[in-house]
């Protein structure tokens, strides 16, 4: 137990470096993913049939490729074609992408699951579609799709470890590094377990808190 | 000129022709009753009027515009035309103060002063004073529909369209929503209302149109329909509404 806490002190300064990277290709690629899954959902409940079939084929695409292979595609295929990226901005967009399938269709079974009946009285007071979406629909679909929205961050907090495919040093990898050149895989690993374990924690909470703020009735 | 015009309406859905060929019109402060049995086209020919759904051929206008649902003169009818809901159809996120002001605020533009206090007017007249800020979810059905028809009025609209508004009702709360439209239909306001409710339509319709089978069956004044119907279709309708057992 002496030796644990011992070696802790010395490796958690650098695991601490990784969970950063970690922290910043999470927040970045939750951001992406959120922003680019909502257009795919209103493209595809947009009622206009070449956005809607946009949507649905870019999804499914997304959705049948491994993430790992999409991350190498943007940091070693892209370069070839003129655009590079910094390892971590390549994690950032293709987890961002990669989960922008799974987000949107979490979004758009939220959208749907709103009865027909609110749309129509928005439409009979005059609201177009986008504020009818903006007001009415969206916000009753907010808190359908909270508690998989939970859900998706925990998993990209756990999926941003496959940045380090891409040399981006987050958590995972910097103790990969760390065990294979002190051999300290049982205190290293456990570390970075535990340090996982600290980050999924609050978000637990935090979507928790937010299901009773926003009453689930 | 009258204010709704219905020219040889048809609508089908799929193989089933809902409305085969529906000619009427609405004068300005006329109140309509539209009877008739279920299936026959009631609803659907009222939400044909705002554009809620399309219709396939004919034609409807309001005030002299086309009602097309996918015009963008679509907008200019829906602020004039309001529509009341079986359902109620409430925004459950919202208070009934803001689902009454929704439309003024973000349709038409108003100051949300300007729009409060003209919401806080009409919910004190469909007797809900007290109940400016509660949801949907704690209000009985009679009082949401009552919240309904408010927001309906806040749009300060020339007709208002009422798709069975106590069909959904329990049947002691059924007279304060009626008692809310008869005074509506006593200071002028066109209204055209697909009811069940014989009795209202009896007293406060100026006409009533008996539809079976997607066409008019027969119009004409409420006491002449509901009293002494000619059209055996109609007798035998109202036979069954009057006296069920």
């Amino acid at each position: 137990m002496q030796g644990f806490l011992k070696d802790s002190i010395e490796f958690l300064p650098i695991l601490l470096q990784g969970l950063r990277l970690t922290l910043i290709v999470t927040a970045g690629s939750l951001v992406l993913s959120t922003a680019l899954g909502l257009l795919w959902a209103l493209m595809r409940v947009s009622g206009v049939p070449i956005l809607a079939g946009i949507s649905k084929t870019f999804v499914n695409t997304i959705r049948g490729i491994p993430i790992i292979v999409q991350l190498f595609y943007i940091y070693f295929v892209l370069p070839d074609l003129g655009i590079s990226l910094t390892a971590v901005q390549a994690a950032i967009i293709g987890l961002g992408i990669a989960y922008s399938a799974y987000q949107s269709e979490n979004f758009r079974a939220g959208i749907e699951a709103i009865d027909r009946g609110q749309v129509e009285a928005a439409q009979t007071i005059g609201m177009g579609w986008g504020l009818t979406m903006r007001r009415v629909i969206l916000p009753q679909a907010f808190k359908i799709v909270l508690p998989p929205y939970g859900n998706i961050m925990i998993m990209m907090l756990k999926d941003s470890s496959q940045a380090s495919t891409i040399t981006v040093a987050e958590l995972a990898l910097q103790g990969k590094l760390i065990a294979s050149s002190t051999f300290q895989n049982t205190t290293v690993f456990t570390l970075v377990a535990l340090l996982y374990l600290c980050m999924s924690i609050p978000l637990i909470l935090l979507v928790g808190h937010l299901e009773r703020r926003f009453g689930l009735r | 000129m009258p204010m709704i015009e219905l020219d040889n309406v048809h609508k089908s859905f799929g193989a089933n022709r809902v409305i085969r060929g529906i000619t009427t019109h609405v004068s300005k402060g006329e109140v309509v009753c539209i009877i008739g049995p279920s299936g026959s086209g009631k609803s659907t020919i009222l939400r044909c009027i705002n554009g809620l759904e399309g219709y396939d051929s004919g034609s409807i206008r309001f005030e002299g515009i086309p009602v097309n649902r996918t015009a963008k003169s679509i907008t200019a009818v829906r602020t004039q035309v309001s529509m009341v809901f079986q359902r109620f159809n409430l925004f459950p996120h919202r208070t009934a103060l803001e689902n009454v002001i929704e439309g003024p605020i973000f349709v038409k533009r108003e100051p949300r002063a300007d729009a409060q206090a003209h919401g806080r007017l009409l919910l004190e007249r469909v007797g809900l004073a007290d109940k400016v800020g509660a949801h949907p979810h704690e209000l009985s059905g009679g009082q949401q529909q009552r919240v309904a028809i408010a927001r309906a009025l806040a749009m300060r609209p020339k007709a208002i369209l009422f798709d069975e508004p106590t069909s959904a009702l329990d049947p002691e709360l059924v007279g304060d929503v009626l008692a809310v439209m008869r005074s509506l239909a006593d200071e002028g306001m066109t209204m055209v209302v697909v009811t069940h409710e014989i009795g209202f339509a009896r007293e406060v319709a100026d006409r009533v149109l008996f539809l079976d089978g997607g066409v008019i069956a027969e119009e004409g004044p409420a006491a002449e329909i509901l009293t002494d119907p000619r059209n055996p279709r109609t007798q035998d309708f109202l036979r069954r509404v009057l006296k069920p057992l």
